[in-house]
């Protein structure tokens, strides 16, 4: 049976405020995907920090702007690119820092990225700062059995 | 849309007991940080974080934890972690933080550990 691919977005403006309904967005999709019930937070916690990123260091906390989630399925996978138009930051040129010297230099952020690699199978970055900024983030899917 | 988080206090002997409660993202996690800032402040610095009612967190939830241990060791205290949801305990390892912080199954084992060993050793 060949697989149908289906695409959904949301708009938001770029507020911690509008992290909840960003996940309740995901989740929904990744539900309707198939993805598993352990797959399931891994995707809403990804894209929380993605967008969580976005809104903190590409934005700086300004509500005027507007952050996109674009969701993408098929039978395979779940595609979500994560827009905006901010300042671009490239998470490859920041050294990852190992969580003694973060707690040593009492920071209380740089582990979002970590995170997103670590619960997605596939990340990547198209900058360009001030126009438009794309995290790429893919996650196969790993359906459940169906009930019989 | 923002989902409800609140935090309680309470204390037992000299430990004080904070227990989050609802969805701790980079939104809520202001709210915690200050509770944790007030009981450093008051001299409080044995820390329970009883986490049975917390039912989502992001890294902006872990960076309260990350952000503080590190004063409060060094005026002899600590913080530690009971009642973790499976889905919630997840993070925390996937992080490395159960080699950072004391994670413990309940009230009980909290009071147990903190007699035991008052800061953990990393």
């Amino acid at each position: 049976m060949p697989s149908i691919e289906q695409t959904f977005s949301l708009q938001v403006p770029s507020s911690t405020e509008n992290l909840a309904l960003i996940r309740d967005f995901v989740t929904s999709i990744g539900e309707q995907s198939g993805l598993g019930a352990d797959e399931l937070p891994k995707l809403e916690l990804a894209v929380d920090e993605a967008c969580a990123n976005v809104i903190e260091h590409a934005y700086g906390h300004d509500k005027t702007q507007q952050v996109t989630i674009r969701a993408t399925f098929d039978a395979d996978e779940i595609r979500i690119e994560v827009v905006d138009s901010g300042r671009g930051f490239d998470p490859d040129e920041v050294p990852e820092q190992d969580l003694a010297r973060l707690i040593k230099e009492r920071k209380t952020g740089g582990l979002g990225m970590r995170l997103i690699r670590s619960l997605m199978d596939e990340v990547h970055y198209e900058l360009q700062p001030g126009e438009k900024n794309e995290l790429h983030m893919t996650m196969k899917l790993k359906k459940e059995p169906a009930d019989r | 849309m923002p989902k409800p988080f609140s935090v309680r206090k309470a204390t037992e002997g000299d430990l004080s007991i904070l227990s989050p409660e609802g969805y701790l993202d980079a939104h809520t996690a202001p709210e915690f940080e200050r509770t944790i800032q007030e009981e450093i402040a008051g001299g409080r610095c044995r820390i329970v974080a009883d986490c049975q009612k917390l039912d989502y967190i992001s890294s902006a939830g872990l960076g309260v934890f990350m952000g503080f241990i590190e004063e409060i060791r060094d005026q002899g205290g600590d913080i530690k972690i009971c009642g973790l949801a499976p889905k919630v305990r997840q993070v925390f390892e996937l992080l490395g933080f159960d080699a950072v912080f004391d994670l413990v199954e309940d009230l009980p084992a909290v009071v147990r550990k903190f007699a035991e060993s008052p800061t953990k050793e990393v």
